[in-house]
């Protein structure tokens, strides 16, 4: 009998290991899937990104004289600031090619140089007001479509996919027509173009141009709505944190707050946005866009994160360190001040930093409080309007000409190295000071 | 003359008294017996006097604040022509507005109109009385109160119970803070809503089969009807929720075992952090991937094999929200695994049972409580998403099972309804708040449940 059941133990056996086997590997691909979107997701931001961290320019000769600019060598400033630079490009793109005489074929041409260029322009004289009167060879920022090509060194001389070629994978995908596309080869193989690192990207504002358009106003604005959320919720959490942990008696109340901290911790984003948008919009009366209101809101959504986080950190401080000052006769409050909140310092940053790093990559609250406008400008102040990262993401990934694509990413990526070098700090911190008792 | 500047001035005085204080203590301990003989240290009588000279002073600002623009508003009142007032309650507030918009921009001369000049260099003017007033306000009751407070040191003055108890209702204060946002949002959310349902009733609001918040403009309007049936956002949330989930329980549930139960621990310790890199990504990245990658991904796949795919099809933003949640249901799982006592497995494997068939008749049925409360809470969460499916999800409300369709949520109708420029009272963006009250409700007894049986599932084995 017994003989019997391990005969039959043992012929299961190989099924059972079989089993066995294919468990783990179900278990192996399921991490190696999620990592690989991980992978994937990075990598096609990356890969999309990277352009916007680049800029065509294209060379020109360009003539500042009586005729090109419409204003007289003695003009004030003011005067000559207005000057029709305009004028001044689309002249030398003339010159350049000669050969272009019939009207819609000059407008395709004049096309290929952004409208940015002229304040370029006008900023190049202003500087050195000797220079009027000469031809200066000059670097102009090419416009959206033509970057695209130069940027990523694409062959001008194969077909456009349009047409009989729309299913030639090789054909190049570009809104310009094949006129466009030979000028450009013609200054390629000049030497007249010229790919440089985009510093327009982190000092310009938002613009309706892709090629203009930079990161600097939404940047400044986060910085603000971050401050405004660090000077907040940081007192307020960690005193909340402090009370819970160290003096609240055991009643009702505190289940109460306590219940209430963990459902916060879980509330949708955007009902946080609602919030501010009837209380401190509507109610208060605040400005709209601005990075206050937008601090307040990412500030009552971070606190409980860094509450639970101080907690914890409050918590890991050993009772021996609270008896011995409490035996010396300290008080409750100096016990705290000068021994407690001291110890679990480091926790209670590392904390504090993660729940911040939420607060910077958050966006749906802030669409609610109307940060979603588009804001050239940079703000000055906490209640000037503005944007913030995320949201000038969003405005980008909603932005229907191409070239706002490699903004976007490359926006993502500035937003995604901030929050590593937040993580990585956090992680740092909690490493360097972390004690165990 | 600014309200920073002023604060600003506000505490440089505090901390002077606190100087101040500090030194009185020493005085006073000198003439009568050394620092033994004080009740308090020096320091305490410092911030003794500091707390009376600064949160007076704070709370004047505040409530000064608070009136200001009332009292200014009604004060105004009298230079508003009288041909303004006849035209009735809108456009004093549009002249209002058009006056406020000068003054704060600094820019009066703009005005073309020598009644609004005159009307806005009033305002100015009453604008910096009332600021010098709150200036000196403010100064002398710091410096008074400063002076009294510095008078009251004494020996047997007990300053460090008295700033102590201040520093504890900070404390408890603080902890509140809490409550009242919960409050708040409960308020705010439910106000607006009980005046959407004074127009729309109720039942049509739950019961509802369409969806179409553009109310007519002109009573003849075609079309726009504005129908406020919730039940398509509410399938939409539930099938972009289903498919997110789909995704993330096998994924998280499969990564959390073989991270417990398989993993060397120097594995765990790359792979742990890897994975919550997933959730550590903001939403809005999630959404463009969504947006711009996967869903025309799908719709070439879909195309290739003849299905038609729409462009903001309910797959794609269900797939990202699922890569989006899984390490939230990896991290929960992983928690309850652990947590099962090694001596249920050790009686397992001493029965002859393998690894895995340990984990799936012995762990798992253990740890399912726990595993359940945390999908209960990434559900919530999912629900709750808005940025991938405000991206990559559609506008139209749509009554469909079909995940190759377009669908819309009720995070989506809120960010549509309520961003871009509309009058605050519109039924429209109301509407946008009692989906906003729907939708906290409805995750809050999500939340309460994931975390009630969690709580009891650890309890069970601690």
């Amino acid at each position: 009998m017994s003989n019997n059941t391990t005969e039959k133990v043992r012929a299961s056996l190989q099924k059972r290991y079989f089993k066995e086997k294919v468990f783990r590997s179900i278990g192996v691909v399921a991490i190696v899937a999620s990592l690989s979107f991980l992978v994937v997701l990075l990598g096609s931001i990356i890969y999309k990104g990277y352009p916007a961290f680049k800029a065509s320019y294209i060379q020109l000769d360009v003539t500042l004289t009586e005729e090109t600019l419409d204003v007289s060598a003695d003009a004030e400033d003011s005067e000559l600031r207005r000057a029709n630079y305009l004028g001044a490009i689309r002249t030398a793109l003339r010159e350049r090619f000669p050969e272009v005489t019939k009207r819609g074929d000059k407008r395709n041409l004049y096309r290929l140089i952004s409208s940015g260029a002229e304040y370029a322009l006008s900023d190049f004289m202003m500087e050195d007001r000797s220079r009027f009167g000469q031809t200066h060879s000059l670097w102009l920022l090419a416009d959206d479509e033509a970057d695209a090509l130069l940027k990523r060194n694409k062959d001008l001389t194969k077909p456009i996919r349009t047409g009989e070629n729309a299913k030639n994978k090789d054909a190049l995908i570009t809104r310009l027509n094949t006129d466009q596309l030979g000028w450009l080869q013609s200054f390629k193989e000049a030497g007249e173009t010229d790919v440089r690192l985009a510093s327009t990207f982190f000092t310009n504002g938002d613009s309706r141009e892709a090629e203009q358009a930079g990161i600097r106003a939404a940047l400044i604005g986060s910085a603000y709505t971050l401050l405004i959320t660090f000077v907040l919720s940081f007192p307020i959490a960690v005193a909340a944190a402090i009370y819970l942990e160290e003096f609240a008696p055991q009643n009702k109340f505190t289940d109460i707050v306590e219940v209430n901290i963990n459902n916060l911790a879980a509330v949708p984003s955007i009902v946080f946005g609602l919030l501010g948008l009837a209380v401190f919009i509507n109610y208060l009366q605040l400005p709209r866009s601005a990075p206050v209101v937008g601090g307040i809101v990412l500030s009552l959504m971070t606190l409980p994160t860094i509450i639970i986080s101080s907690r914890a950190a409050l918590k890991a401080v050993p009772p021996s360190i609270r008896e011995a000052a409490r035996g010396l006769g300290a008080s409750p409050v100096q016990v705290v001040t000068h021994h407690v909140l001291p110890l679990a310092m480091p926790g209670i940053l590392t904390g504090t930093i993660i729940g911040l790093a939420q607060a910077l990559g958050e966006t749906a609250p802030l669409l609610m409080i109307g940060m979603v406008a588009f804001i050239v400008d940079i703000p000055n102040s906490v209640t000037d309007p503005a944007t913030v990262l995320p949201v000038q993401v969003f405005l980008w990934a909603d932005a229907p000409e191409r070239a706002f694509t490699e903004r976007t990413s490359g926006a993502i990526l500035v937003l995604l190295a901030f929050l590593v070098v937040m993580n990585l700090t956090a992680v740092l911190l909690r490493k360097k000071f972390e004690r165990r008792w | 003359m600014s309200v920073t500047n002023l604060i600003l001035v506000t505490l440089l005085l505090t901390f002077l008294y606190f100087v101040f204080g500090r030194q009185k203590a020493f005085a006073v301990a000198k003439t009568s017996g050394g620092l033994q003989g004080m009740h308090s240290l020096p320091s305490h009588y410092g911030a003794y006097v500091a707390v009376w000279c600064a949160l007076p002073a704070l709370a004047i600002i505040v409530g000064w604040k608070l009136f200001e623009p009332t009292v200014i508003d009604s004060m105004l009142a009298s230079s508003i022509p009288d041909s303004v007032h006849e035209l009735g309650e809108k456009s004093v507030a549009l002249y209002r507005n058009e006056i406020n918009n000068a003054v704060d921009s600094n820019n009066i001369a703009s005005l073309t109109d020598p009644v609004k000049q005159a009307t806005a260099t009033r305002l100015a003017s009453l604008q910096n009385s009332a600021m010098l007033g709150l200036f000196v306000l403010v100064l002398c009751t710091v410096i008074a109160l400063g002076v009294f407070a510095l008078k009251r040191i004494t020996p047997d003055m007990t300053a460090r119970h008295r700033v102590e108890s201040v520093v504890r209702s900070f404390l408890f204060i603080s902890a509140t803070i809490a409550i009242l946002t919960t409050v708040g949002i409960v308020l705010s959310v439910l106000f607006e809503s009980l005046r959407f349902f004074s127009q729309v009733n109720l039942i049509d609001f739950v019961t509802g089969l369409n969806w179409s918040p553009q109310t007519a403009i002109r009573a003849d309007q075609v079309g726009s009807t504005g129908a406020f049936g919730a039940i398509p956002l509410f399938t939409g949330t539930l099938l972009i929720s289903f498919i997110a989930m789909l995704v993330a329980v096998p994924f998280g549930l499969m990564s959390a075992i073989y991270l417990a139960e398989y993993a060397t621990p120097r594995v765990r310790a790359i792979v742990k952090p890897l994975l919550e890199m997933l959730a550590g990504i903001p939403t809005v990245v999630y959404g463009v991937f969504a947006a711009l990658t996967v869903a025309p991904l799908i719709k070439d796949i879909g195309s290739a094999v003849g299905l038609s795919v729409a462009s903001e099809s309910a797959l794609a933003a269900g797939l990202v929200m699922g890569i989006m949640i899984i390490p939230f249901v990896s991290s929960l799982s992983d928690d309850v695994i652990t947590a099962v006592p090694q001596s249920m497995r050790d009686g397992s494997f001493g029965l002859g049972a393998t690894h895995s068939e340990t984990i799936r008749k012995v762990v798992i049925p253990a740890a399912l409580p726990g595993i359940v409360g945390g999908i209960l809470l990434a559900v919530s969460r999912a629900i709750g998403e808005t940025m991938i499916v405000v991206m990559a999800a559609g506008l139209a409300a749509n009554l469909t099972a079909n995940p190759l369709e377009a669908v819309t949520t009720v995070t989506v109708q809120i960010v549509t309804l309520l961003t871009g420029d509309q009058e605050f009272d519109s039924t429209k963006t109301l509407a946008a708040f009692a989906l906003g009250l729907m939708l906290f409700v409805i995750t809050l007894v999500l939340n309460v449940i994931a975390l009630y049986v969690v709580r009891r599932y650890r309890e069970q084995y601690e």
